[in-house]
């Protein structure tokens, strides 16, 4: 065996080291699968084998879960043949199953995280002694990516914790820390680090029985089945709160239900048939498919630097200067300090970058308070943070970040300013999300060092940064924000400059989606309700609210001056206006097309007379009615997609896992679809391209296609085919 | 195809549904074969005449179980011979099984069969028997299930009934089912529940509140309020995203009421009745059943009433009395609303608001109501119908012979 080690101790007790060669953390991939059978068959057939410890030889972790590339290519290797799919995915089911029952004790030593497959193994063991480390985690995150724990999961953690606290931890993939993966009934014991193998082989040398708790005839689910009383309610109230949580857009979600209701009702070995027979079918879900895609693979490939031009020499940016103390840059500067670089946060008067400095100082004190941080981490990482007005301190710096007005003369002076203090080959990057940055660069005297790096709100939390190429910036300056990026664990995409870039640009299409049904006469509450509907976070309307009605109107003010005679109107632009006017500024100032004043927050009472309700009547108990509700969702989806292939076609993006993981982690594109572009690439391009201009007939020439889309449709190509991205580092 | 004619009704009072309730010491098999017996007892009936019994059963489990419809035959002495089945249309049981029974009748497979239905939900309670459909995701899922209750909000605040429209229907049902029983409008049908010793244990519906007022039923709370919030509201949102939020209405003041009882009646041709010696009091025009959106559920009495007079070739002014099965106020007011029928032509003896909702009894009792009240008040045809869990809508029209 490449993967296992096995050791055998004069007490009999077999410590099975998981060490997978030439990997960085333990991962179940095809080869570690096709190892597990012979694994068991050696546990159990060998005589000489009383007991096993299983543990892990890496310093990384216990197991990361599945190789998830690895597994649906495996999954899907016979096509549509589904029995063959059902005897791949049944081959690690199987071997877990005979694992428990192999009629001698195993207990998993779980020295460092195990998520998804890798917990999933362990809880096929009898019993489970996890070490004390705050970086520990255990869970079953597959919901994420678009599955459901197909490993036993459903089954086991079911009938080990109960059906309510399963459900809970395996629709959210939370994930536990070692003492509260313990008070859940998760694992048996909490040990010190480096002692989880000793306290394993001790259980299993006091007696540790070979038997799992659902083997024993006596055996009753915790809690109730779905047709005992306090069980029915579970099951009843699961039903509705996952219905109520994915909108019923995310098969997985559905999947994993029935297959914990079937397979709580018949024996585990039952169970675990019905659960790999699930999963194989969210496995072939377009959903599934587009979330790995995005989520998992293209995520992970971004993550280590994908796009970076190659030729240039990775650089490590130690300090960097942050201009602007706002909510921004004091985010900007949180995110800078967790990565180690020193950081200067400048602002206008020593009050407000003080002001920044708190906020820094806020978030910090959350981790520790949390136990997230030591208190020397804590004291180390808050003093990397130098908070002034003095430009002079920016000397030595990397990088700069302005994160300064949305105003071309403010960021103009901040700019000279601060190249002024800045070495040869330092970058200047500018947090604008509105501006164009060619028109900025013009400020620079080295506008191939100047780039856009684009933040969002809030910058602890979002995972994204988009990075705009200038029409003169360097690939030079392009690897060294990348660098940063990756630095500080954000996840990059590289797009070239246009009004509201890639991600603002396309975000606020869907904004005047829905300005565009107010006029035509919804109701603002079904607008936000489809809004929802589809996937989206929040309702068009209610995200207007959130984005401030006075900067939409700001934007289309600064917009319409500088296009001139070419302006087109927004949808809804005068219904904006006027609120505005009135002093209707959205969440911000609590008046927007909601009063925030009263929870929840309530319609705005004046938007009926502003836009009154004449349509909808359609709607209702018909099943008509439910095709009428899907034209709405198509009409927000697909305005973004088109405006996605308008990019495309403009050249602000060229490869399809940014415009997809963008989209998602950028704007919170519906991620059961994995983006806009695998969005338009399922559909068909040549059925997205008819329903587009079905619905441009209807609505207007805002669902016009490229030509580009077009030619594909004919053409009956893909994006992710004809455009198929190069990794360019692995 | 025959005619089939209704030539009796009865039923038994409805007790409390609970422990404290005067029939919980009374088995359903009891109420059951009580009805039987009574039905034979009253029209000297030679049972071995009878095809069939046909009783509708919500919770068909324990005591109910195991087909309750042979069984009371049985257990009521009837001739072997009588044939007996249950069944479950949920809350529309009862007149279904007059319905099957009918078409029984129509087709020559019976010249003479029973439909009816019995439910003691203070021994058997709702719920027991379990089912699929709110448990299992793939039921549940794609019909946006939500409880009845939160569907009958959803309907008050979709169709615009407020807390006091809801609260004054269920103030009228009490008063007119008070007053129909000062009248002894109910005399007909209603037999005494006799106890164990044959003594009466019951001889009037239990749970009506004569005096009960706006400012009573006002002081309830709303009985969906926590089951919406903890996810159902937002689950029958997504079916309904024009409606911005559910408005809970609904309390035990202005919902049917939870008790135990049974009814049957009796349905034959022509030609039979005479041989027995019957006198029939009502033809039955016809029955339908239809399926409707099932999250919002209780609506299905509209398009099953459109759908039956279409057949029969009625318009809604040709029925001169209306009766609705009153599992909530808006259920009814929505009714009224859609097929414009005036409160004076529907549930004019009160309804479940009042006297309670047996579940699988109901429809049989309200048919044998509006049968009696057709000839105290001179009337021809009336028209009864039942929403229903999973929407569904069944009713049935009669007209007096």
């Amino acid at each position: 065996m490449e993967n296992f080690k096995i050791d055998i101790d004069a007490d009999g007790v077999a410590l099975v080291t998981f060490d997978v060669p030439g990997r960085s953390m333990n991962t179940l991939t095809s080869a570690v699968i096709a190892e597990i059978p012979a694994l068991v068959e050696t546990i159990k057939t060998d005589d000489a084998i009383k007991g096993v410890v299983l543990t892990s030889g890496k310093t990384t972790g216990f197991c990361a879960g599945a190789d998830l590339g690895d597994m649906a290519a495996g999954m899907l290797a016979g096509g549509g043949d589904l029995q063959k799919a059902f005897d791949t995915g049944w081959a690690l089911n199987g071997a877990f199953r005979a694992l428990e029952t192999s009629g001698k004790p195993v207990a998993a030593a779980i020295n460092g995280l195990a998520l998804g497959g890798g917990l999933e193994f362990t809880l096929a063991c009898h019993y489970r002694v996890v070490e004390n480390d705050p970086k520990i985690q255990l869970g079953l995150p597959e919901i994420k990516v678009g599955l459901f724990p197909g490993g036993g999961g459903t089954q086991r953690l079911t009938r080990l914790i109960g059906v309510q606290n399963a459900l809970m931890q395996m629709a959210e993939g939370k994930s536990w820390r070692p003492n509260d993966a313990k008070g859940a009934g998760v694992v048996h014991e909490v040990v010190e680090k480096g002692q989880s193998v000793e306290a394993a082989k001790a259980w299993i040398k006091n007696g540790g029985k070979a038997v799992q708790p659902w083997d024993d005839p006596k055996f009753k689910i915790p809690g109730g089945g779905p047709y005992h009383p306090a069980g029915a309610q579970i099951f009843i109230m699961g039903n509705a709160i996952l219905r109520k949580q994915s909108y019923g857009n995310y098969p997985a979600v559905l999947n994993m239900m029935k297959a914990v209701y079937e397979g709580v009702q018949v024996p585990i070995e039952a169970g675990l048939r019905i659960e790999t027979r699930y999963f194989i079918k969210t496995l072939m879900t377009p959903q599934a498919q587009a979330m790995i895609r995005s989520l998992f693979l293209s995520k992970q490939e971004l993550d280590k630097g994908a796009v970076r031009p190659a030729g240039v020499p990775k650089s490590d940016p130690k300090k960097v200067s942050v201009l602007g103390a706002g909510m921004m840059g004091a985010g900007i500067a949180y995110v800078q300090v967790m990565a180690g670089i020193e950081t200067v946060l400048i602002d206008q008067t020593q009050e407000a970058a003080d002001k920044g400095k708190a906020h820094v100082e806020e978030l910090l004190k959350k981790r520790l308070s949390r136990g997230q941080m030591t208190q020397e981490k804590y004291d180390a990482t808050l003093a990397l943070v130098t908070a002034t007005t003095d430009y002079d301190l920016i000397k030595g710096s990397d990088l700069v970040i302005e994160a300064v007005f949305e105003n071309r003369e403010i960021k103009a002076d901040v700019t000279k300013r601060a190249e002024a203090q800045l070495a040869e080959g330092a970058v200047f990057g500018s947090n604008t999300s509105t501006l164009p940055i060619s028109g900025l660069a013009e400020a620079s005297v080295r506008p191939e060092d100047f780039i856009g790096i684009h933040f969002f709100s809030p910058v602890d939390k979002m995972m994204l940064v988009e990075i705009i190429m200038g029409e003169k910036t360097g690939d030079a300056a392009l690897a060294k924000a990348l660098d940063y990026v990756l630095k500080i664990r954000k996840t990059p995409i590289v797009v070239n400059d246009s009004r509201g870039f890639y991600t603002s640009r396309c975000f606020s299409t869907f904004l005047m989606e829905g300005m565009a049904m107010l006029e035509e006469g919804y109701s603002p509450v079904l607008i936000d309700n489809v809004g929802r509907m589809t996937g989206m976070p929040r309702g068009p309307l209610e995200m207007h609210d959130d984005v401030a009605l006075d900067l939409s109107y700001k934007i289309a003010k600064q917009t319409r001056e500088d296009l001139g005679d070419k302006y087109v109107p927004n949808e809804g632009e005068q219904i904006v206006a006027t609120m505005v006017e009135q002093g209707r500024f959205g969440r911000k100032n609590g008046k927007g097309f909601y009063d925030y004043d009263q929870k929840p927050k309530v319609i705005w009472p004046g938007l009926y007379d502003l836009a009154p309700t004449t349509k909808g009547a359609e709607l209702g108990e018909s099943a008509e009615a439910l095709a009428a509700i899907d034209e709405l969702k198509t009409r927000l989806l697909y305005r973004q997609a088109v405006e996605v292939a308008r990019c495309w076609e403009e050249g602000v993006i060229d490869d399809p896992r940014e415009g997809d993981l963008g989209a998602i982690l950028g704007w919170g594109f519906a991620p059961w679809t994995g983006g806009p572009i695998t969005f338009m690439d399922q559909t068909g391009l040549k059925a997205f391209v008819a329903k587009a201009d079905d619905l441009a007939a209807k609505y207007g020439d805002r669902f016009k296609v490229p030509a580009l889309l077009r030619d594909m449709a004919a053409k009956d190509e893909t994006f992710y085919g004809r455009f198929a991205p190069q990794t360019k580092a692995a | 195809m025959a005619d089939a004619y209704i030539y009796d009704a009865v039923r038994t009072p409805r007790g409390k549904g609970k422990k404290d309730g005067s029939l919980h010491e009374i088995t359903a098999l009891s109420l059951a074969s009580q009805v039987l017996e009574a039905l034979r007892d009253r029209n000297g009936l030679d049972t071995a005449k009878v095809d069939d019994v046909i009783l509708g059963c919500v919770s068909p489990v324990g005591e109910q179980g195991a087909d309750i419809a042979r069984t009371a035959v049985l257990a009521a002495g009837w001739d072997q011979a009588t044939a007996g089945f249950q069944i479950n249309r949920f809350c529309a049981s009862g007149l279904e099984a007059v319905n099957v029974a009918a078409a029984k009748v129509k087709s020559g497979e019976a010249g003479m069969a029973v439909g009816g239905g019995v439910e003691a939900m203070s021994r058997v309670p709702m719920g027991s028997d379990g089912g699929a459909w709110p448990t299992d995701p793939s039921s549940a899922f794609p019909t946006y299930f939500v409880p009845q209750g939160v569907s009958a909000d959803m309907i008050a605040t979709k169709y615009g009934f407020s807390r006091d429209d809801v609260d004054a229907y269920s103030v009228e049902s009490h008063k007119r089912a008070a007053r129909s029983w000062a009248e002894r409008r109910f005399d007909k049908s209603v037999i005494a529940a006799k106890n164990q010793l044959g003594l009466t244990q019951l001889d009037h519906d239990e749970t009506i509140r004569p005096n009960t007022d706006m400012q009573i039923l006002g002081g309830l709370n709303p009985s969906f309020v926590m089951m919406g919030g903890m996810g159902f509201d937002a689950v029958i949102g997504q079916r309904y995203p024009e409606v911005a939020s559910v408005n809970h209405v609904h309390t035990p003041g202005n919902s049917s009421g939870i008790v135990d009882g049974a009814a049957g009646v009796l349905i034959g041709t022509k030609e039979m009745g005479e041989a027995l010696g019957l006198k029939p009091r009502a033809k039955i025009l016809g029955g339908a059943s239809i399926g409707s959106e099932p999250s919002i559920m209780l609506t299905g009495p509209e398009p099953v009433t459109r759908k039956l007079l279409g057949k029969l070739g009625m318009q809604p002014g040709d029925i001169d009395l209306y009766e609705l099965n009153e599992a909530f106020a808006a259920v009814v007011l929505r009714y009224m609303q859609a097929l414009d029928i005036p409160h004076d032509k529907i549930n004019v003896c009160g309804g479940a608001i009042a006297m309670g909702h047996p579940l699988g009894a109901t429809g049989a009792m309200i048919l044998g109501t509006v049968l009696d009240e057709l000839e105290r008040s001179d009337k021809s045809t009336a028209l009864a119908t039942l929403c229903i869990g999973g929407g569904m809508g069944t009713a049935t029209v009669i007209e007096r012979v």
